[in-house]
């Protein structure tokens, strides 16, 4: 199941043929400008955001409506082709990892916010329309649209859909699913469909909780009606310095008990927070072991007492210094680094890989504990920054990735993160999928019942798994051997779980 | 909790060996926990399966925002435990049940069931609120999906494809679920207008900052709650001319939409024998008002509309299908033509598709959500 991702078919010929047969196909569908066939044309499709994974697709359709995308199912199906939805390409995780016998199928042309109803507080937008341009559109309302994905100034509202995505203002208003009223797309088959509705529930199963987060594996989104929220009138922005990592985590917990959910609420460490400050200049206590951003929203009267109880709480969990931003601009300019956290990073390292566990808040210390171990083991350093209000890890490893043995050591780094986080009681990933990247972790978090059930979802929507195969869930026989892998390297996680 | 094979829990041992036994039959479970939503969808066959001696809360970390309970615990019992760290489910689920019923309804029935109360265009539904969930599945294998952190994006769903599922996928077994601090203030207010005015009125309110947690109009009067930090309730109050209405009037009012105990939405014996039905209208809240016989209870800001009616079930759904939504026989003597509005063919066959996908026998709960689930 996992395996034809990179494996090449039998010999060149044969794919050439295939190419030819599949192109033909399409050339009956679509416009010859809207194909993509030729590797010089396909190579800047060959990865999404996780450039350490590559591949070359059959062809690159980009179609320019609706019809054209259900003529381009239709005929995929018909020569039982894989068919990989793509947005913006800014996924980090592999989702979009183009197949190397199926279509990739670009959706960005379909870039047009449909319409804007500040009445009914919503925004029908094609898939492709960037996730910053809702709230850009809506602006003029006093809206905004909530999930805020780093990204989110590339990223598509189809791609959102496809990952659930969060940001760091999901503590308070919810990831993708919860601000996400409809979404209309087609079928593997080609056929229209349309989940949710553009009332608060539908009728039957609520499809709409596997369809998002589903990674372009159930179906394809073409257009989406999402929630908009009207924009708080204030936000101000808190900046604590910590002494000890431990005390910060500690901290978060204190604001959550005190019955407070902050708008933000982000941790970065001590090597993080330097090198943002290189970047941003954003007067970032440097002998900090660790800084928090702990933002509120609403009105004046809200913003001051909320600011006031949640500085008693830091002060009292043992900041050392805290600030509190005067103006919008200074909000910005606190928020800018933890922003430009991944462009900082690449500025200190030729490479990173960015990990997206959650745990439990209580375990935010051990598990920086932990990462600063496997520093040691992996001899590869790590630095940190975390949505800590509701646990979502982004460390972010350092490596080079020309040589061989640091990327290797990177991958088991990495993995070693996540299979930490689910033995403290997390998840293997918060908000950037599972894609190709986090396939062997999933061998670790679910059991093999548990994975089989997940497959028995996708058929349920696609019976010859044409749609992104290979992604999310990772096949019996690939945990068997990852399994194996682990073992002989000493490292298995939890050698009491029941495994095969 | 542990696999299948290897879960030595007794009151879980006998749900599974139920499941597999039913199975190897070839016959059929209603799965109960309080049996207080009964009445709702279709009616319910098969040898009961009693969930309520799988009960207690598993963990509770205030500060972790998290509840894990196991699916037969009462809904009340989960409430009181929540109230005393100053916490709640946000989406205020009702509690259904006359005198004497009323504590019976369990956390497992709550989710199948997916019904929010008056803070749902504010708070999110009971599925925003499931972050995972241990279910039993019809071949009687034990599975766990989603967990207990707020961000998790590890695979499909399933866990938030529980909610609202009427219990035709799977047992749930344990579920973990969001849980949020109290607010600090409340207040609500009472604008007296008809329904073209109240539908108006919210329509304008709701694109402004404002902390309106729960609206309701019936009878000519549009009440209005708010909530949150005590500085929004108060200068939101004063942002908005009305009346005040007494907090423990207003509390008590909340409740009894919430619980279905207020006069509107009571049934004796005597009206379902009319003919008289309650159907619950999910629209656009934009929608303008619809079907002008019978009467009419407005919530979510407009968009559930309640109606008490006598009408015949095509007109009603064809009402709901014509304002961009769909209608639900929540109350009736006849729910032979379905209480749920029909799917598109697309979504029915995935229906048909996901159903034999956890449940191949077709153990569960058989015409709860749809005749052929």
């Amino acid at each position: 199941m996992n395996a034809p991702l990179t494996s090449a078919p039998d010999d060149a010929s044969n794919l050439a043929a295939r190419r030819a047969q599949v192109v033909a196909a399409l050339s009956r569908v679509l416009p010859r400008h809207a194909i993509l066939s030729r590797a010089e044309d396909t190579t800047p499709y060959e990865c999404d955001g996780l450039t350490a994974y590559r591949a070359t697709p059959l062809a690159v359709v980009l179609p320019e409506t609706e019809q054209q995308v259900a003529a381009v199912l239709k005929a995929c199906h018909a020569l039982a082709v894989p068919v990989v939805a793509r947005g913006a390409g800014t996924g980090l995780s592999g989702g979009a990892l183009p197949h190397t016998l199926g279509v990739t199928l670009s959706l960005a042309k379909f870039n047009r916010i449909v319409n804007i109803d500040p009445r009914a507080c919503t925004a029908v937008v094609q898939c492709g329309v960037r996730n910053l341009a809702i709230s850009e559109a809506a602006a003029p309302f006093g809206l905004y649209y909530a999930p805020d994905p780093s990204s989110q100034i590339a990223c598509t509202i189809g791609g959102n859909v496809a990952e659930n995505s969060g940001g760091v203002h999901c503590l308070k208003y919810g990831l993708t699913l919860s601000n996400v009223l409809q979404v209309r797309g087609y079928t593997v088959e080609g056929e229209a469909v349309t989940f949710g509705s553009e009332a608060l529930d539908n009728a039957g199963l609520d499809l709409m909780t596997v369809l998002v987060g589903s990674e372009g594996m159930l179906a394809v989104t073409t257009e989406v009606t999402v929630k908009l929220i009207p924009k708080p009138p204030l936000a101000r922005c808190i900046m604590a310095s910590f002494g000890d990592v431990e005390a910060a985590g500690n901290a978060v917990a204190a604001v959550i008990a005190a019955g407070i959910i902050p708008a933000g609420l982000e941790l970065m460490d001590k090597r993080m927070t330097a090198a943002v400050e290189d970047y941003v200049h954003a007067d970032y206590d440097l002998d900090a072991a660790a800084i928090l951003l702990c933002e509120s929203d609403g009105t004046a009267d809200e913003v001051d007492e909320e600011i006031g109880r949640m500085s008693d709480v830091l002060r009292s969990a043992g900041a050392t210094r805290i600030e509190v931003s005067r103006d919008e601009a200074q909000r910005l300019k606190f928020w800018s680094g933890r922003k430009n956290a991944f462009p900082a990073t690449g500025r200190i390292s030729p490479d990173y890989m960015c990990m997206d566990s959650t745990i439990p808040r209580k375990r935010l210390a051990d598990v920086l504990r932990a990462i600063e171990a496997m520093e040691a083991k992996y001899q590869l350093r790590c630095v940190n920054v975390f949505h800590a209000g509701d646990g979502n890890l982004h460390p972010l490893i350092l490596f080079d990735a020309n040589d061989a043995d640091q990327l290797h050591r990177c991958e088991l780094f990495g993995a070693d993160i996540l299979e930490t986080s689910v033995r403290l009681g997390g998840t293997v990933t918060g908000e950037h999928g599972v894609g190709v990247e986090k396939l062997n972790s999933m061998c670790v978090q679910f059991s093999a019942e548990e994975r089989e059930q997940m497959f028995a979802v996708k058929r349920a929507f696609d019976p010859q798994e044409l749609l992104n195969p290979g992604k999310v869930i990772p096949s019996l026989q690939r945990c068997a051997e990852y399994g194996k892998l682990t073992v002989l390297r000493g490292l298995l996680p939890f050698p009491d779980l029941p495994r095969f | 909790m542990n696999t299948a094979a290897s879960t030595t829990d007794p009151a879980l041992r006998r749900l599974i060996d139920q499941v597999c036994t039913a199975r190897e039959m070839r016959t059929s479970l209603d799965i109960r926990g309080g049996g207080t939503k009964a009445f709702y969808g279709g009616v319910p066959r098969g040898e009961p399966l009693e969930l309520q001696s799988l009960s207690g809360i598993s963990s509770h970390e205030p500060t972790e925002l998290v509840v894990t309970v196991r699916a037969g615990t009462p809904l009340v019992e989960l409430e009181a435990a929540l109230g005393e760290h100053g916490q709640c489910l946000a989406f205020e689920p009702p509690r259904f049940g006359g005198d004497g019923q009323a504590g019976r309804g369990t956390v497992g029935g709550m989710v199948a069931a997916g019904l929010a109360g008056p803070s749902r265009a504010s708070a999110g539904a009971v599925r925003d609120h499931v972050l995972g969930a241990t279910v039993l599945n019809g071949r009687g294998e034990l599975l766990t999906f989603g967990g207990q952190v707020m961000k998790n994006v590890a695979g499909y769903d399933v866990s938030r494809l529980m909610a609202g599922s009427m219990g035709v996928l799977g047992v749930l077994c344990e579920v973990s679920l969001k849980v949020l601090p109290l607010p600090v203030a409340q207040m609500t207010f009472e604008h007296e207008v008809d329904a073209a005015q109240a539908l108006a009125w919210l329509s304008a309110h709701r694109a402004l900052p404002l902390p309106v947690t729960a609206s309701s109009w019936f009878d000519g009067r549009l009440r209005v709650r708010l909530a949150g930090a005590r500085a929004a309730v108060k200068s939101a109050g004063q942002q908005l001319a009305g009346r005040a209405i007494d907090a423990n009037e207003a509390a008590a009012w909340w409740r009894n939409v919430r619980d279905h105990r207020e006069a509107f939405f009571v049934f004796e014996e005597s009206a379902l024998a009319s003919g008289e039905s309650l159907w619950r209208l999910s629209l656009p809240a934009t929608a303008a008002a619809v079907h002008p016989s019978g009467q009419q209870f407005i919530e979510w800001g407009g968009a559930l509309r309640w109606l008490r009616t006598s009408a015949d079930a095509a007109a009603v759904r064809a009402a709901a299908a014509k304002a961009g939504g769909h209608a639900t026989l929540f109350r009736g003597a006849d729910r032979s033509a379905g209480a749920m509005a029909p799917l598109p063919a697309p979504l029915m066959r995935i229906h048909r598709e996901l159903k034999a996908a956890f449940d191949p026998a077709g153990v569960f709960n058989p015409g709860r959500l749809y005749a052929d689930l």
